[in-house]
């Protein structure tokens, strides 16, 4: 098949081959599954509901619940209105779920839905306590990054209340990161004694444990009560500019909690960034444990340099978490060579030419709103000696016989991932075993019978 | 959780009661608020044509069409590997206001100036159904400019259910196919098998040891070229009759090829089809060695069905698969290996095919149409259940329920259809069941 990638490479401005990136409502899907007792509804025709379902068991592995307005013709002609209606009934008859966050698609986005006055209007089949929200999530504006920060804000428009008493919490954004990411932050915050509301949280809903029942909704998530209290913070830490600081801001401006956008926990350069933020708000030292994770990912970073010092990357996927990515292999001696992004917006090529020239790396060609065919054709024409990325990178890593590190989303071929962290100190120690594994297979696989070696 | 029913949902539910006068209510539209297993109509044409190994599926619309089915079919290819890169047009909001046939029109003119292609299915989306863009007059003017073919698929996703999706991809297959008068030959053509781990392979072999020409396969494993010479087959054989019954009736009538219905799945159906294709040719060598084919293969793996069936007598099953007629397969295919089946659903059966169903299925028997989760761990707990067979939004469902699981949708790993696809099948589902990890619970 991929053959067909052409070395010489001839501009596209129409057509998209191999996509970087796919739609906001799967983003939306996601962060409203890190509520608990959430049922994600998608406003829209039901196979993009089913889509999104596959493509998150697919990638975690576990059950995905959401529902659909289950749009027909009739619906596109007169408004989803009545769909929306007699969806949130039966949701609320047959599921029972807390609160239904109601993501919208290309196709009620395009009829006009105004999906605020729509949920002001179901409110009489809402049973009491319980809550329905809505994001606007167009599939033809940004990308499922998009998505998952439209959602997010959308929980703090609905439901966070600046009441007055300050709850003394600090809320952390962590950004469209995986369940074992969001579970290692709430170790490192729970290790250095930090009280705070993690939201969306999917740690226990999508890495849930197999005990012989099904649970609709598994014990994880964050509960509504916190995120309604989130306006009482002391102060909100967004982990990403274009996954996690939207929700932020909406939390300054709605209930005047202060707010702070930090990378990324990726790397030890962005998580120290984020230990030295955490240790000003307790006024301590940062505990010796933290500490220590530190020095072991030094340590096996001076351990095994020599496989990555000069060698040349290829980065692709989520902005937060390719700029994280980038500053981690720099700080590994290697030479970030392609890095892009499908999300498309200037802030991806700002940030990463920033990491570029304080590091004073030159010959990148970063890109945003790029795709995987146009990043082959190049890897076609400059080697790289590592590819990191989502699944959708196997093509190219087969075809350029190139060592490849999944990371990011989505994984699709490859099983426990959700269950660890590529954040935090831990993290960084788990992505050079995953980098220096998979350049030192190849140099197992390939290299002449003299040079093969026991110990490298 | 209590499982409960909706009432809109209890026409489409019924334990069998042998009672022929009540039909089940199916091949409708999911009820708003459900947490349907269904596709949409895009997901339905897309699923048929895109074993079409080298034309160029372009998607038109936002990227999402395009990602989630980039690569998913799990349809083996022995030639051009085209079929598995994603094409579209990523449309963006500019392109919702101000249109987007310019850029569709763009995005041929790049593939054709890069690629060369023959072929070109043009999907149609949501989006594209609403913001009224005019796939066809971009195609006819595609076929004008360039000497290829481009070929609408008209599939938003609103405009009805999957089923839907599958006429939509027909009526681009018989377009493809033209107006081809050439003689006839003897030969037929597989309708409705779609590769999926090589069982396109598994059938097409067979034809080859019994003396029948496969003159084209739809659409695994297949090409533009093969596609355009179904015409001058002299039967069709249809396997996926959801998908592909409209295309059957339409090849009857457009070019007098008659059908029949088949089925590889399972030694009872296999044996039936193979011979009453052969039996059709009216040719008492290929009679006489399918025969001899069917001897043989039976017998290589009698031995190793009736271990795995001493293994899983008396377990029993849950079913909920797309189509009706690969239901009604499994049903048999499992009485086969001593298993009885308690539940059984499809998403997108005919009132026809839950007929069979219940003339198939003992009294009691939970039969569904376009179910949900909850339905599911209902009667899969009801009924006692041992194993759920379905497709991937189910298996980890199955697995939270504690009970096995197969896969008989797209991400099967080993061929499921003839001799060989039913010892695959006995193994997995041996394996899911009788797997040491349940002994840890």
């Amino acid at each position: 098949m991929l053959d067909l990638t052409t070395k010489e490479t001839v501009e596209r401005k129409a057509l998209r081959i191999n996509p970087a990136k796919t739609c906001q409502p799967i983003g939306a899907m996601y962060a409203a599954l890190g509520v608990h007792g959430c049922l994600p509804h998608s406003h829209g025709s039901q196979g993009c509901c089913s889509y999104h379902r596959m493509q998150l068991t697919r990638n975690y592995k576990e059950p995905v619940m959401a529902s659909t307005s289950a749009f027909t013709e009739g619906a596109s002609v007169f408004g989803g209105g009545a769909n929306l209606k007699t969806a949130v009934k039966n949701i609320f008859e047959l599921y029972a779920p807390e609160i239904i966050a109601v993501h919208t698609t290309c196709l009620s986005e395009t009829i006009g839905d105004d999906l605020k006055t729509i949920i002001s209007q179901v409110q009489s089949d809402v049973p009491a306590g319980k809550y329905v929200i809505h994001a606007n999530t167009p599939s033809y504006v940004g990308s499922h990054v998009t998505g998952f920060s439209n959602m997010v804000k959308g929980f703090v428009s609905y439901l966070s209340v600046n009441s007055g008493h300050k709850n003394g919490k600090v809320n952390i954004l962590p950004g469209f990161i995986d369940p074992g990411d969001m579970r290692e932050l709430k170790r490192i915050l729970s290790v250095m004694k930090i009280d705070n509301i993690l939201f969306p949280d999917t740690s226990g809903v999508l890495d849930a444990p197999m005990t012989g029942t099904f649970e609709m909704y598994p014990l994880g998530g964050t509960k509504v009560m916190d995120i309604i209290d989130a306006g009482n913070s002391k102060l909100s830490i967004a982990l990403g500019t274009y996954s996690a600081e939207a929700a932020a801001i909406e939390l300054e401006k709605k209930c005047k909690v202060p707010m702070k956008t930090l990378s990324t926990p990726i790397g030890i350069e962005a998580t120290d960034r984020l230990i030295s933020e955490l240790a000003l708000i307790t006024h301590k030292a940062v505990p010796c444990s933290i500490e220590e994770e530190r020095g072991q990912l030094v340590d096996l970073m001076l351990d095994s340099q020599g496989y990555f010092s000069g060698k040349k990357v290829a980065i692709y996927g989520d902005p937060d978490i390719v700029a994280g990515l980038t500053e981690f292999v720099i700080s590994l001696g290697m030479i970030p060579k392609f890095i892009i992004s499908g999300t498309p917006g200037e802030t991806f090529t700002r940030e990463i030419n920033a990491i570029l020239t304080t590091n004073e790396v030159e010959g990148a060609v970063v890109k945003s709103a790029a795709d995987l065919f146009e990043l082959h054709q190049w890897i076609k024409n400059e080697p790289v000696d590592l590819l990191m990325g989502n699944t959708h990178g196997k093509y190219i890593a087969r075809a350029e016989d190139l060592p490849f590190v999944r990371v990011g989303f989505p994984i699709l071929d490859r099983y426990a991932h959700q269950y660890f962290p590529i954040v935090g100190y831990k993290g960084a120690i788990r992505l050079i075993e995953m980098m220096s594994n998979a350049i030192l297979d190849k140099i197992d696989r390939t290299c002449a019978e003299e040079d093969f070696e026991l110990v490298m | 959780m209590e499982a409960k029913l909706l009432k809109e949902r209890e026409d489409s539910v019924c334990y069998n009661s042998k009672n022929k006068d009540k039909k089940m209510k199916c091949d409708g539209n999911s009820v708003a608020g459900s947490v349907s297993q269904r596709a949409c109509v895009y997901a339905g044409a897309r699923v048929v044509l895109n074993p079409i190994t080298d034309a160029f599926h372009l998607v038109h619309g936002p990227i999402g069409c395009a990602a989630y089915t980039w690569d998913i079919r799990g349809s083996l290819s022995s030639e051009s590997e085209n079929y598995r890169n994603s094409y579209s047009t990523d449309i963006r909001e500019k392109d919702v206001i101000f249109g987007g046939e310019k850029k569709l029109a763009a995005a041929i003119d790049e593939i054709v100036a890069a690629h060369s292609p023959k072929v070109i299915f043009v999907y149609s989306t949501c989006i594209v159904g609403v913001i009224g863009d005019d796939i066809e007059a971009v195609c006819r003017a595609t076929e004008k400019k360039y000497d290829i073919r481009a070929i609408p698929v008209k599939a938003p996703g609103f405009s009805g259910n999957k089923a839907v999706g599958y006429r939509a991809a027909c009526n681009a297959l018989l377009s493809l196919m033209g107006e081809n008068d050439s003689p006839k030959v003897k030969g037929i053509n597989i309708l409705g098998d779609f590769n999926l781990a090589g069982e396109m392979w598994i059938i097409k072999n067979y034809f080859k040891r019994i003396g029948i020409k496969v003159v084209a396969r739809i659409t695994g494993d297949s090409t533009t070229d093969e596609i355009k010479k179904a015409p001058t087959a002299n039967l069709n054989i249809v396997q996926c009759a959801g998908s592909m019954h409209y295309l059957a009736n339409q090849m009857t009538e457009k070019f007098g090829i008659p059908y029949i219905n088949v089925s590889f799945l399972g030694l009872e159906d296999i044996k039936a089809s193979l011979s009453n294709i052969a039996e059709l040719t009216k040719n008492e060598e290929i009679i006489q060695k399918t025969k001899e084919l069917i001897l043989t293969e039976e017998k290589k793996i009698e031995e190793i069905l009736s271990y795995y069936k001493k293994r899983l007598s008396g377990k029993k099953v849950a079913i909920y698969v797309g189509g009706g007629f690969k239901a009604i397969s499994l049903i048999k295919q499992f009485r086969e290996l001593g298993m009885e089946t308690v539940m059984v659903g499809t998403q997108t059966g005919k009132e026809e095919d839950y007929d069979i169903i219940k003339e198939i299925t003992r009294v009691g028997t939970v039969i569904l149409d376009d179910t949900n989760p909850a339905e599911l761990e209902k009667f899969i707990l009801e009924k006692k259940a041992d194993i759920l067979v379905g497709g991937v939004k189910e298996r980890p469902l199955a697995y939270k329920l504690g009970i096995a699981f197969c896969d008989h949708n797209h991400e099967r790993k080993h061929a499921l259809a003839g001799f060989e696809g039913a010892v695959n099948f006995a193994k997995e589902v041996d394996l899911t069941i009788n797997s040491p990890v349940w002994k840890l619970l």
